[in-house]
């Protein structure tokens, strides 16, 4: 992917670089030492953003992180609609985790498809001490008495199971025998890896291992196919997308994996193209499948009118001319619909200064979406991104940005109070925290509950949002009336 | 009632822990103490001399049928044997499954809370092998065991299990109030064995509490599940156990941190008795066999041509 031309601003570099040294002298030498690697500022014509990533918290600091558990089931697994997913181990990492993303889906809950529901294997003392391999056995049989239209298995393993080193491989293929369905070990334990990232590779790994060629998949291809990897149709993200890719004459053969079925991950490997959203969550399998199968990605980017035409556009590259016209014509089609948009908030939001600290994909992908209503981002971070993901914002960020790789909760603060920007878009976390600041704020993991921001309707609805959070009547009554300098004379004159 | 004594036996596996600890305690029961023993091992074998039976039902195995700890009783799982003692095995999973380690923590637990150890004189921990991981460290930490007595002979394994042992008590030690107690030797008759042990126990700042000699009528009245005071009270060796026991008794605070030592003196040590050789010796010996199998092979060659050629 490369930059496009939005609009042009530079950040204050100068100011951003005074912020960090501030933050950092209110930590001990040697914690401030491993922290300075993960602040900088952007400087046009480098290749990253000059941050390390993919790094262990520091105990004590607040990281606003999660675990392989919460990346492996949360994330990858979770949504695939058809399949039940067992939280392997006690109780409480499956309920936490029991409706946490927004993955929209359509189906029978509880009859042929379970997103909504939470499967445990809730383990109790005796199940740590004996092995909890009777009781995994005992719950597959009872899942495929009581939700027999279930598709197939996967067993996410909790910390303990890890640790107590449970044989959930041996137990899935003998279950999976005789079910006659996949059932699937996940080792996400919760104690691998820095943060949640890992989980995401290691579901990944799930897929290539227990799913892919592992029964015969009946299927009639065409020269259009593609899969739609890495959305996971938070608010319907996936299904916005989707009707973009269809109507420019492509076929979407599987959705990974917001609302997709057991079967739309076994036939992936049959498409001519793998388009990538989510690229931190899901490029393992996609270079998996470009070695073994050929098969090419592209990470392409919806949010907001610029980045989707320049998708669609290179998406179409893949493809004969019908596709080039068919993306075209989309273009063209929704072209006076985002103009509309764009005439009627930009003149509300030009100007307004943004930071966002989202996962691993929208600190970088959602830039050029605010950009086209004239909005611009000052400080960008990710959760859980490596060095490519850093090295990907590049072309998004402009000259002086502030970068904020794991930031802890005192950083984010100290940073949204000195800039107080006009907006922050982050997680449930920071939101109220931000908001009692004085600050307009966005969830970008769940959307705050609306969506879909995907694709050209998306873009509507985001543009609506980012209107109602940042032109809230209610900011402007934050300042106490007691607190307000009056003029003299206004007083006299009453 | 005075306070509890808790005391824990450690060893290497096959040391003879079992063996020994049931036998002095048996003695002690003689002296009038009133003693419960905690098997802390999964295979659950730590009772069967004073029971007279094969393993005893476990805190855990009776726990995981009736559906969790707290649906047990103790005195569901607790059995008195000879001399009065009581027995109560933790037990845990089949090899190969499961978490043994957290299976001691959960059934220590249950005793202390459900008042098993109320009105007993004694409170003896014997353990598995070695101290793998925090659940079989359980009987060292804080307010459980205030003695810990490490059952060793004059081998190289049981000298290594013993320094490692140590390590635990030692990391223990500084947080707790749990003490070496010292070592038993229990005989293998290695060569040296007394000396060899006394070294051990200077080395760790301890001393050897007894050394128990080896005879076979240890072994005639383990066939039959009894300790030797039960099978041949008048023998010699029950009067070793009873001496052992006096010394335990009277040991009572007199417990040390120990001072394990790295693996480098441990091996030198070990070498000065002979009992491991040098990196150099073990080469130049190897080189010997090898010249000397050479040999043989080309003797023989030699002798299969000239049968050949006759």
């Amino acid at each position: 992917m490369t930059a496009i031309k939005t609009i042009d601003y530079k950040n204050d570099k100068e100011f951003h670089e005074k912020l960090i040294e501030e933050v950092l002298s209110a930590y001990p030498e040697k914690t401030a030492k491993k922290r300075a690697k993960h602040l900088g500022v952007t400087s046009d014509g480098t290749s990253d953003c000059g941050v390390k990533s993919n790094i262990k918290s520091i105990p004590g600091v607040m990281s606003i992180r999660g675990c392989a558990y919460a990346g492996a089931k949360g994330v990858v697994w979770g949504p695939v609609k058809d399949m039940v997913h067992i939280s392997h181990g006690p109780v409480g990492c499956g309920h936490y985790s029991w409706s946490q993303r927004r993955n929209y889906y359509v189906g029978n809950t509880g009859v042929d498809s379970f997103g909504t529901m939470q499967f445990t294997s809730d383990f109790q003392e005796k199940d740590i001490v004996f092995g909890g391999d009777k009781k995994l056995k005992a719950m597959i049989d009872e899942i495929e008495v009581l939700f027999p239209l279930n598709r197939g298995i996967s067993v996410m393993s909790e910390c303990p199971i890890g640790l107590i080193g449970d044989d959930i491989e041996a137990v899935s293929k003998e279950k999976a025998a005789q079910i006659g369905k996949p059932v699937v070990p996940v080792r996400c334990e919760g104690f691998r890896g820095v943060s949640q990232s890992l989980g995401h590779h290691i579901a990944n790994d799930a897929v290539r291992d227990w799913i892919f060629d592992k029964r015969p998949v009946e299927f009639e291809g065409s020269p259009y196919d593609v899969v739609l990897i890495g959305d996971y149709n938070i608010g319907g993200d996936a299904w916005s997308s989707r009707r973009l890719l269809e109507e420019m004459g492509l076929r979407v053969i599987a959705q990974w994996t917001g609302d997709s079925t057991l079967a739309e991950l076994e036939r992936a490997p049959k498409a001519k193209l793998n388009l990538i959203h989510c690229y931190r969550s899901m490029n393992y399998i996609s270079r998996h499948m470009e070695e073994k199968y050929g098969t090419p990605w592209y990470e392409f980017n919806l949010f907001g009118p610029s980045r989707i035409e320049m998708s669609l556009r290179a998406i179409a590259e893949f493809f004969d001319d019908k596709i080039k016209e068919g993306a075209e014509r989309v273009i063209e089609k929704y072209k006076p619909m985002a103009d509309a948009v764009v005439a009627r908030y930009k003149p509300r939001l030009e100007g307004k200064k943004v930071m966002l600290y989202v996962g691993g994909l929208r600190p970088r992908h959602m830039v050029n979406a605010y950009e086209d209503l004239g909005m611009q981002i000052v400080g960008a971070g990710y959760e859980f991104a490596h060095r490519d993901d850093y090295q990907r914002t590049m072309d998004y960020v402009k000259e002086g940005t502030l970068i904020y790789d794991d930031v802890t909760a005192y950083e984010l603060e100290h940073f949204i109070e000195r800039i107080r920007p006009d907006l922050v878009g982050s997680g449930i976390k920071e939101k109220y925290g931000t908001q009692k600041m004085g600050v307009p704020f966005r969830q970008l993991h769940s959307w705050d509950y609306s969506g879909p921001y995907h694709g050209y309707d998306g873009f509507a609805v985001f543009a609506r949002d980012m209107d109602m959070a940042i032109n809230a009547p209610a900011y402007k009554m934050f300042k106490a009336p007691w607190t307000e300098t009056v003029a003299p004379d206004t007083l006299a004159a009453e | 009632m005075g306070k509890i004594r808790q005391i824990a036996f450690y060893g290497k596996g096959g040391i003879g822990k079992s063996t020994t600890s049931q036998n002095t305690l048996v003695a002690l029961a003689e002296m009038g103490q009133k003693v419960l023993i905690v098997g802390c091992d999964p295979k659950a074998d730590s009772t069967r001399l004073i029971l007279n039976s094969k393993a005893q039902l476990s805190v855990l195995q009776m726990a995981a049928d009736k559906g969790s700890v707290e649906d047990l009783d103790p005195d569901e799982v607790i059995r008195v044997g000879f001399n009065g003692i009581r027995c109560v095995e933790s037990g845990g999973p089949e090899p190969g499954v499961g978490c043994a380690g957290r299976g001691v923590i959960t059934a220590i637990n249950f005793l202390e809370e459900n008042g098993a150890y109320d009105d007993m004189d004694y409170i003896s921990y014997d353990v598995l092998g070695d101290v793998v991981c925090g659940g079989f460290a359980m009987p060292i930490r804080e307010n459980k065991a205030q003695e810990i007595y490490i059952v060793m002979s004059g081998e190289m394994m049981a000298l290594y299990a013993c320094n490692n042992i140590s390590k635990g008590i030692l990391k223990y030690a500084t947080t707790g109030s749990v003490r070496l107690g010292g070592l038993i030797c229990n005989s293998r008759m290695t060569d040296r064995e007394i000396d060899l042990s006394e070294a051990m126990a200077k080395k760790l700042g301890t001393k050897l509490i007894h050394f128990v000699p080896r005879d076979n009528v240890v072994q005639h009245a383990e066939l039959r599940r009894q300790t030797v005071i039960q099978y041949q009270p008048d023998h010699p060796q029950a009067d070793e156990y009873r001496t052992l026991a006096k010394k335990i008794h009277e040991n009572s605070g007199k417990g040390v941190v120990p001072t394990p030592v790295g693996m480098d003196e441990l091996e030198d040590m070990l070498m000065d008795f002979g009992i491991i050789k040098s990196d150099e010796q073990m080469i130049a010996e190897l080189e010997a066999k090898e010249a000397l199998a050479k040999r043989v092979a080309l003797d023989a060659a030699a002798e299969a041509k000239k049968s050949v050629a006759a």
